[in-house]
């Protein structure tokens, strides 16, 4: 195994050390300072963990590919938000009333087209307008939430449907299915990014654009498809969580897209694009739930999660450039 | 006639479309609806926008110099919560320059961060506004901030008063954007701005030391974002731990409304201004139309979005971008 192989195990491998570090210190610190007598490896408390982890995880698997394309996408938040209210409304429509419960399936359908369709705007205008993406889905942002609001006011739109709800906590194999969710996205992202065409030169545009055009790839349908994609994974994670809860508030979602950030930069993708890990950002995931989870676990309220978090953030940033700044001497010499 | 070509009209639309576009905004809401443009509901407006304004001073320096500041918001939220919160303890008149001692001290960490240990702007500003955030709610144990006294002390002057007739905001927005803009555009610190976000590389070797100036942009955001702070304090005498949640971005568009490129070098404080007061006249006109205020997100996406692109578009005199 030759030197660049090796940092790169090393570097893929770093944010599962940390989450073994982060279990230890719980178990340990659980000991003394948890309110609860059940530890905190607890089976049910991790099972429960990873149910937690799916709806943000399933959009940052998408927010990755995006990423490692280059762009950026702040408008998943908005459109999770869009895609839970389609879901939970469109089962009330008069037209569906003779549907009986075969309009959960055509409700989940209008859900996920509804996110295709935001996503493939957004990526239209960043094509073809060569605005920055990190402009155009700021406004996004701020559109989608307006059509959130549009369709019901500041009202939430609430539907229990109880065939949805026994669907949504079931458990196969001992897993819910959220976390099956999750990691079928995985598995099937991990496929896209490492095994496909499309999935290569997401690779090579994000890495060097110029090159890319030069090559022959077609940089923009590359980009729009990553961005239907992650229109399609917000649109899941609403479908897979407002099933079980069947009540939507028109700011839900917000501040999702900093924490699917924060979890995809964990897991090492560069913001520069060309550089990333779907199987890395899962482990980004699980590190900030685990965080979350823990941290709650020894009794640290709302304030310490954030300070800690933003702090870990930024720690991880100066480590990682300390580890690479070696290399890019030797480039500059 | 008057010896213009198309290409001329396209150049000075690009260049001034943004002034263009809030003229005729202005005069066409106007006429739908006169008393838009009374001198009492302009100065609603202005003093309404002037905590964004403010705040949007600051970030365009930090924009030009090519980085980004996704921490306003929380960070207004600390100056607010901890001004109320030393008002009460040791007066007014020590608490404000406390409060932007602290404000400052937090602007210089995020200024060291990004300057001189040259991460990058969005993550580290990303994962100040979660620390900061956290730093509020444990400075205030999360409870809400109220001065005891609201009759018995001055510090209501900064949000509520007037001077010479205008509110103490809006003069306050006038001077510091005032002086923010002849810093920017005629001292050599603002021309050295301008080069480090133009080009990093080649400022650094025309003896420009990038790290100091990138300091001293997030100094000068740290600033504003204190004064916000004194001013939503002021005009509300208390106030939530959540007051500046989500106005980063806000600011943010408004700064790019304005034409500052987020790829740094351009931009100036003016049209910063005209980018503010455009987000403020179209939140109100929407609310002279009768419209719910979640009309302007709507609003402001395809203003957002047509602004940049129209900017680009006359810069590669193409409509559609040349991607492949």
């Amino acid at each position: 195994m030759d030197a660049g192989k090796l940092s790169k195990y090393l570097k893929t491998g770093a944010i599962w050390v940390f989450i073994v570090i982060e279990l230890i210190f719980f178990s340990i610190a659980g000991e003394y300072l948890s309110l609860t007598d059940t530890a905190f490896m607890d089976v049910d408390n991790m099972l429960l963990l990873l149910k937690q982890s799916a709806p943000i995880g399933i959009i940052a698997m998408g927010m990755t590919i995006v990423m490692i394309n280059g762009n950026i996408d702040l408008s998943v938040g908005a459109t999770f938000a869009i895609a839970a209210v389609v879901l939970l409304d469109s089962m009330t429509w008069p037209i569906f009333a003779g549907l009986g419960d075969w309009v959960i399936p055509v409700a989940w359908g209008l859900a996920l087209l509804s996110g295709v369709a935001l996503g493939a705007l957004n990526g239209l205008i960043v094509w073809k307008t060569g605005v920055d993406a990190f402009i155009v889905t700021l406004g996004a942002m701020l559109g989608f939430r307006g059509l959130v609001f549009m369709f019901n006011g500041e009202n939430p739109t609430s539907h229990l449907n109880w065939t949805l709800v026994d669907f949504a906590e079931a458990q196969v194999l001992g897993l819910h299915t959220a976390t099956w969710v999750l990691l079928v996205v995985t598995a099937i992202i991990w496929f896209i990014m490492n095994r496909t065409v499309h999935g290569r030169n997401a690779y090579a545009i994000g890495d060097n654009r110029e090159a890319a055009i030069n090559a022959g790839i077609k940089v923009g349908p590359h980009m729009m498809i990553n961005f239907m994609i992650i229109g399609f994974l917000a649109a899941l994670s609403a479908v897979v969580f407002y099933s079980e809860s069947g009540s939507v508030n028109p700011n839900d979602g917000q501040l999702y897209e900093l924490w699917i950030i924060t979890a995809v930069v964990l897991g090492g993708t560069k913001l520069t694009g060309g550089s990333g890990s779907i199987i890395a950002t899962l482990g980004g995931v699980i590190a900030i739930q685990l965080m979350r989870k823990g941290l709650g676990f020894i009794g640290a309220d709302t304030s310490t999660v954030n300070l800690v978090l933003g702090s870990i953030l930024i720690i991880v940033l100066f480590v990682d450039r300390q580890l690479n700044i070696k290399g890019k001497e030797e480039l500059r010499v | 006639m008057f010896g213009l070509t198309k290409k001329d009209i396209v150049g000075v639309l690009s260049k001034e479309g943004i002034l263009f576009a809030f003229i005729l905004f202005m005069i066409g809401f106007t006429i739908a609806e006169p008393r838009f443009l009374s001198m009492d509901n302009i100065f609603s407006v202005i003093r309404s926008s002037a905590i964004i304004g403010v705040m949007a001073l600051g970030v365009t320096f930090v924009v030009i110099s090519g980085n980004l500041d996704l921490s306003v918001g929380s960070m207004m939220s600390f100056s607010t919560i901890v001004v109320l919160d030393l008002h009460d303890v040791v007066g007014p008149l020590a608490a404000i320059p406390m409060m932007f001692a602290m404000t400052l001290a937090l602007g210089g960490l995020i200024g060291f961060l990004v300057g001189y240990l040259r991460l990058n702007s969005l993550i580290v500003t990303l994962g100040m506004l979660s620390a900061i955030h956290g730093l509020t709610l444990t400075y205030s144990g999360g409870k809400n901030m109220d001065i005891a006294d609201k009759d018995g002390t001055w510090f209501s002057i900064f949000g509520q008063g007037t001077a010479l007739g205008i509110p103490i905001p809006i003069l306050i927005f006038i001077l510091l954007a005032a002086v923010l803009g002849i810093i920017l555009a005629k001292t050599p610190f603002g021309r050295k701005v301008y080069a480090v976000g133009g080009n990093g590389t080649a400022a650094t070797f025309s003896g420009i030391r990038r790290a100091r100036t990138v300091f001293t942009c997030y100094l000068a955001s740290a600033f504003c974002v204190a004064t916000a702070g004194l001013i939503q304090a002021s005009r509300s005498m208390g106030s939530q731990n959540t007051v500046g949640l989500g106005l980063e971005l806000e600011v943010l568009a408004a700064v790019i409304l304005g034409g500052a490129s987020l790829m740094g070098g351009a931009g100036t404080v003016f049209k910063t201004v005209v980018g503010v007061l455009i987000l403020g006249f179209i939140q109100n006109g929407l609310l002279f139309l009768g419209l719910d205020f979640y009309y302007q997100f709507v609003v402001t996406w395809i203003i957002i979005i047509l602004a940049v692109w129209l900017d680009l578009a006359g810069k590669r005199g193409k409509i559609l971008s040349p991607i492949a």
